[in-house]
């Protein structure tokens, strides 16, 4: 039996997942210590924070079954002959959305349509002007085409829709139970007992927060996952392809570039930052002079000028990559790179402040006095007590990230044409404007994608600033003791 | 002061020169000039002729640091470092790829930039301030939740969709304003209006926080309390007292940008067609026209080295506690 897959690695594929790992030892470890995880819980006891991770989870989730890749095999003439695979890649959220990957238009579409949204020529079969052909709106290959008559359209999408909703709704509702019967459990009450403390958020963590943006999300998606089936529930685009397609796939992009940011911006931004406040001297000067030159180039343009190179280097090296979804892929990652080196500086001068402050304190002294060496006494004694800022940092720059993305796609130099995002659907979307009438729906749908992604990252970095920062917490506390 | 300035002036030269060494090293040697030349031709069937000939029209076919084969100082002159590189510190840009001179092409492209610019940042200013002021004023209450809710909903928004949604209302719904283009003169403002609103509108979300931290911050200092404890009243704690000393940070802030505002909006100016230095630049780097984008580097980080000096200088200003040596 030979596989009738074949595996395809990306480079982005395996830092995301390696970060994913990074991040869950991270969590495993200060989940060990309670002054580590105290900051955590602070975050999450916030019901904004409670809920916008779950929105976040769900992207995240999104990105991930987009990131395992692999070529699936073609059937082979004979079965002895070695198995050949397909030259295109599918990931397994492709699979899932075999449907909306395959089922392609000829152009655009308006979301539930049954019909192109431009006049052709079709010959028509039946009635008065048989045989003859006609100018008209030719109906859609996919979307209603199980429909007889296009008069049952409403009926079959309230059915459709219906179909989605009721399990969701059955599904969110056995969720709330179990949380419910988890809390009663617990505390020893009845279930009844649970219930109420549930609904009423008197559990230590906002769960009612979480399970309420989960139903949200469920109720939502389920109707739309299984009314996809039958339509194209936001349009379709120019080349036919179906636009929750694109904004699905466009999740992952954005968050490769929201989080492999970090894996230049966090080794670079700390290992500098620190080192140049503890010694202090000429190695800050030195360090100084690198960022305030790198930082006094406008990062567009910075960007810009590195991504033409790249560019530049990627067209007269194409031997190097087998295929154009790994030099897309190439690309992807490089921008990353880019982007990184672009926004670590504001970390670096960041924590050489905080490290200036600690290097004076008499616990550092002390490790001096004892000839504790100083690459230990950065890594034990000052890097545990600036990685709030770190973490602050992290957070905060990750919506930063996913909108300079679009704006980059649409200067032209952001991720490759080829690559789904949210800037190529935008920049792709925005040439029709001034169509008559206006093609809307890949705009909205990259809003309304794009918006609860910033939007949850924005409201939960906010939440972890709260939970990290020292200062806000202390006249947090002075304000409690006022009152 | 006159001292500190010079002094000031003679550390941003490491720094230019900093500069200039990335965009040589970025520009040159990670690509060479033939790399270049084969992308501007297009990558199939170039003939090495016409390589060479575009690098001799633009002056690329020479050494990059050091020509053995010239004689005395040509030796370091002769090279692509000195001429490409060296001389952009005289405001030497050379010419585009369409020919013109790039240093004529800034000096008249900056004004338009300068016109959309000003207005978007002083405008801005005076609105992001004075909705922080307000929610401030009610902080802790629902009104300053909604107000941070506001400012965080605003600043998730891309910045192309406030023009894209600004341009679909004003220019084709309502017919209000033309959709794009520029005249000189007062017949600007017709022209100019639009993406003025649709800066301030755009940058208001992070600005509007930003401010409302900074005077929420302020409040909580001791000698606002002592204010207070005086039996002053809230207004006149609020605007004689903490709005002065919350606008240290906020106006030196502000005056680090001043000299940016001539690079213009790289998004308003090409949407809108505003011949600015915005427009020039996404359109050289659209042509792929590396001399622009390189003097463009140059320029900007001139113009950021600039509004650092300015901002020192506005400390000793606002600030008699901090004195220049």
């Amino acid at each position: 039996m030979t596989p009738s897959i074949e595996p395809v690695l990306l480079l982005t594929d395996l830092l995301l997942w390696a970060m994913l790992a990074a991040v869950g030892a991270y969590a495993w470890y200060c989940a060990r210590r309670p002054h580590l995880a105290l900051p955590w819980r602070r975050v999450f006891e916030s019901r904004s924070a409670m809920a916008s991770a779950v929105v976040l989870a769900a992207y995240l989730l999104i990105a991930l079954a987009d990131s395992v890749h692999f070529r699936p095999a073609l059937d082979a003439p004979s079965r002895a002959a070695r198995p050949v695979y397909s030259t295109e890649v599918w990931s397994l959220l492709d699979v899932g959305l075999r449907r909306l990957r395959l089922g392609t238009e000829k152009t655009y579409s308006e979301p539930f349509a049954t019909r192109l949204f431009a006049k052709e020529r079709i010959e028509v079969s039946e009635g008065p002007l048989a045989g003859k052909t006609v100018r008209d709106y030719p109906r859609l290959r996919y979307g209603g085409a199980q429909l007889r008559s296009e008069d049952e359209r409403a009926g079959d999408i309230a059915r459709r829709a219906l179909a989605g909703f009721a399990p969701a709704l059955g599904g969110w509702m056995v969720l709330c139970a179990l949380a419910a019967w988890r809390i009663a459990a617990r505390r020893k009450l009845r279930f009844a007992e649970g219930w109420r403390s549930l609904w009423r958020g008197e559990t230590g963590l906002p769960w009612n927060s979480a399970l309420a943006a989960l139903g949200l999300l469920m109720l939502l998606a389920a109707p739309l996952y299984s009314l996809s089936f039958a339509y194209h529930v936001f349009g379709t685009d120019k080349v036919g392809q179906d636009v929750l397609y694109q904004s699905l796939k466009s999740v992952r992009t954005s968050l490769v570039i929201g989080t492999l940011s970090a894996l230049v911006m966090l080794p670079l931004g700390t290992a500098l930052g620190v080192t140049a406040g503890y010694f202090k001297g000429w190695v800050d000067d030195v360090i100084q002079y690198v960022y305030t030159t790198i930082n006094s180039i406008p990062g567009v343009l910075l960007i810009a000028a590195a991504v033409l190179m790249l560019q530049v280097y990627i067209d007269s090296h194409a031997e190097l990559f087998p295929s154009a979804l790994q030099r897309a892929d190439l690309r992807l990652f490089a921008l990353c790179l880019i982007l990184g080196m672009t926004s670590w500086i504001g970390l670096a001068r960041l924590l050489r402040g905080e490290a200036l402050k600690l290097a004076e304190l008499e616990y550092i002294q002390a490790a001096h006095a004892f000839g504790v060496p100083d690459a230990r006494i950065m890594l034990r004694h000052i890097l545990p007590n600036v990685a709030h800022i770190v973490i602050i940092t992290l957070a905060m720059e990750f919506s930063g990230l996913v909108l300079a993305e679009a704006v980059l796609s649409y200067v032209g130099v952001g991720v490759d044409p080829s690559t789904i995002s949210f800037g190529t659907m935008i920049n792709a979307a925005r040439l029709e404007m001034a169509r008559e009438p206006m093609v809307w729906w890949s705009l909205a749908s990259a809003f309304v994608f794009m918006l609860t992604l910033v939007l949850a990252a924005n409201l939960f970095a906010d939440r972890v600033r709260d939970g990290f920062d020292p200062r806000l917490r202390r006249r947090a506390g002075a304000a409690a003791g006022a009152a | 002061m006159i001292g500190y300035l010079l002094r000031r002036l003679l550390y941003a030269i490491p720094i230019l020169i900093g500069v200039n060494l990335i965009t040589f090293t970025l520009f040159f040697v990670v690509n060479t000039p033939d790399d270049m030349a084969r992308m501007q031709l297009g990558t199939k069937r170039v003939t090495p002729e016409a390589i060479e000939k575009w690098k001799a029209e633009r002056g690329y076919d020479k050494p990059l640091l050091y020509d053995g084969r010239a004689a005395g100082l040509a030796k370091l002159s002769h090279t692509i470092f000195f001429e490409k590189s060296l001389r952009l510190f005289v405001f030497d840009f050379g010419t585009a790829e369409d020919g013109r001179d790039i240093a004529a092409e800034i000096r008249s492209r900056m004004w338009p930039s300068f016109a959309l610019a000003l207005p978007v940042f002083l405008v801005g200013l005076a609105v992001d301030i004075t909705f922080a002021m307000f929610v401030a004023f009610f902080r802790g209450t629902r009104l300053d939740v909604a107000g941070v809710v506001l400012c965080v909903a605003m600043m998730s928004i891309s910045m192309l969709y406030y023009i894209i949604g600004g341009q679909y209302l004003a220019s084709k719904l309502w017919h209000l304003v033309p959709i794009s283009g520029y005249a000189g003169g007062l017949d600007s403002i017709r022209f100019l209006i639009l993406p003025v609103i649709i800066g301030v509108v755009g940058g208001f979300g992070a600005g509007a926080r930003l401010y409302r931290t900074l005077f929420v911050e302020e409040m909580s200092k001791d000698y606002v309390r002592t204010a207070r404890a005086k039996g002053l009243a809230e207004t006149t704690v609020l605007f004689r007292h903490v709005l002065r000393n919350a606008l240290i940070p906020v106006l030196t802030g502000a005056v680090a940008v001043i000299p940016a505002l001539f690079l213009g909006s790289l998004l308003s100016e090409s949407f809108f067609g505003i011949p600015g230095l915005g427009s020039y630049t996404i359109d050289a780097i659209q042509a792929q026209d590396f001399a622009v984008v390189r003097s463009m580097v140059f320029i900007g980080s001139v113009l950021y080295i600039l509004g650092l000096l300015a901002t020192d200088v506005s400390y000793t200003l606002v600030d008699p506690r901090i004195r220049l040596q």
